[in-house]
């Protein structure tokens, strides 16, 4: 993790990081998605972290259980379409009560292009609250790491499922043309 | 396709496997597979699966990496295993050395009704299995492929994926504990996680 510049802000998405490795997170599951790109790369670089690419978002939700089963934290980043994905997965968290971090670049809200993308998009904080997962939502970028670090205290200290939703204002809606 | 005759008994398959465990970590998943595993024995190291469907072999991955240092196996069934078919790609990637992963293929969905799976129709899951990057594969149609798997799950060096063809029958069920808290937390005590 390069530090930051005399007098430029930290980026957020480092921040991210940092609070991941604070509370001893090691296994990131990951679908890619641009709006974690570069937390993606950090995990992918940091020695002390597995990162595991998924084919589907479920398949993160039984990744968390596992490492929790052998006494590891998770953390999970999926785009707001894979929160869809992981609805019958989030029954195994539920009933057994594992600890669960979901952070979820969002789409389908702020200046979407993609009409495809607001189903769920639009849908994607009501369908997690539904699933009794708790949904913290950050708009700002110096909210980002405090927020991370809030929902794993929760989800850790008390065997809960938490979701951080970073809107799309925040990550910039994706530019399609070029 | 194997004549019934040709394979496997799935309770006397589970025992086989779980003869000499050691300290090996078993996850089972919905649903067939779940009662073999408590028909042989509870085990406060056994992680039954009564939901959930296509979860078992990534929780085998997930602990795997959590747990260096000890051996997984992980059990389900054909159904199971066709319902989160992309694990195999998501394990084949990362390949922990601790890791098994055996599938019980009667070609049936056993709790449901009997009905064939797509191994029935001829889905092959070891060739699967290959393609995603699996080193060392097993197809297991007798006694002796199931030894040579089961001693391989406590030395292996690489993920070792098994397809071990049983009876399509139904052998009494034998219920573990469902609570799932209950399950978690045992196993995490067994293994000194909590």
């Amino acid at each position: 993790m390069s530090e930051p510049r005399k007098g430029e802000l930290p980026d957020w998405r480092d921040e991210i990081f940092a609070a991941l490795k604070a509370a001893e997170v090691r296994q990131v599951g990951y679908v890619p998605d641009a709006g974690h790109a570069r937390l993606i790369e950090l995990c992918r670089d940091d020695p002390e972290l597995r990162a595991v690419p998924l084919t589907t978002e479920e398949e993160g939700v039984a990744l968390a259980a596992g490492a929790w089963l052998g006494g590891q934290r998770a953390a999970l980043l999926m785009q707001s379409s894979g929160v869809g994905n992981c609805v019958n997965m989030l029954s195994l968290i539920k009933t057994c009560r594992f600890p669960l971090v979901m952070l979820v670049a969002m789409r389908g809200e702020w200046a979407e292009f993609n009409p495809w993308q607001v189903p769920m998009g639009s849908r994607t904080q009501t369908a997690l609250e539904l699933c009794d997962v708790l949904v913290y939502r950050v708009e700002r970028p110096e909210e980002a790491a405090e927020t991370v670090t809030a929902a794993l205290d929760i989800a850790y200290n008390g065997d809960l499922a938490a979701a951080v939703l970073l809107a799309q204002r925040l990550l910039g809606a994706k530019r399609w043309v070029k | 396709m194997i004549a019934n005759e040709r394979r496997l008994d799935r309770r006397a398959a589970m025992r086989t496997l779980l003869e000499s465990r050691g300290d090996l970590l078993l996850v089972t998943g919905l649903g067939s597979t779940t009662w073999d595993a408590a028909a042989v024995g509870d085990d406060d190291r056994n992680f039954y699966l009564w939901g959930a469907m296509g979860a078992a072999a990534v929780i085998g991955l997930g602990l795997a990496i959590a747990q260096p240092g000890r051996r997984v196996l992980v059990v389900t069934g054909d159904g199971e295993m066709l319902m989160g078919l992309g694990a195999l790609a998501t394990i084949g990637v990362q390949r922990p050395p601790n890791l098994a992963v055996a599938v019980f293929d009667n070609g049936r969905y056993g709790e449901t009704g009997m009905q064939a799976s797509h191994t029935e129709q001829g889905v092959e899951l070891v060739a699967i299995a290959r393609a995603c990057g699996f080193k060392e594969t097993f197809d297991i149609v007798d006694e002796l492929g199931l030894r040579d798997f089961a001693a391989r799950v406590h030395n292996a060096a690489t993920t070792l994926f098994a397809r071990v063809a049983i009876r399509a029958d139904e052998p009494r069920r034998v219920l573990p504990p469902r609570d799932g808290v209950f399950l978690k937390t045992r196993f995490r005590r067994a293994i000194g996680a909590e």
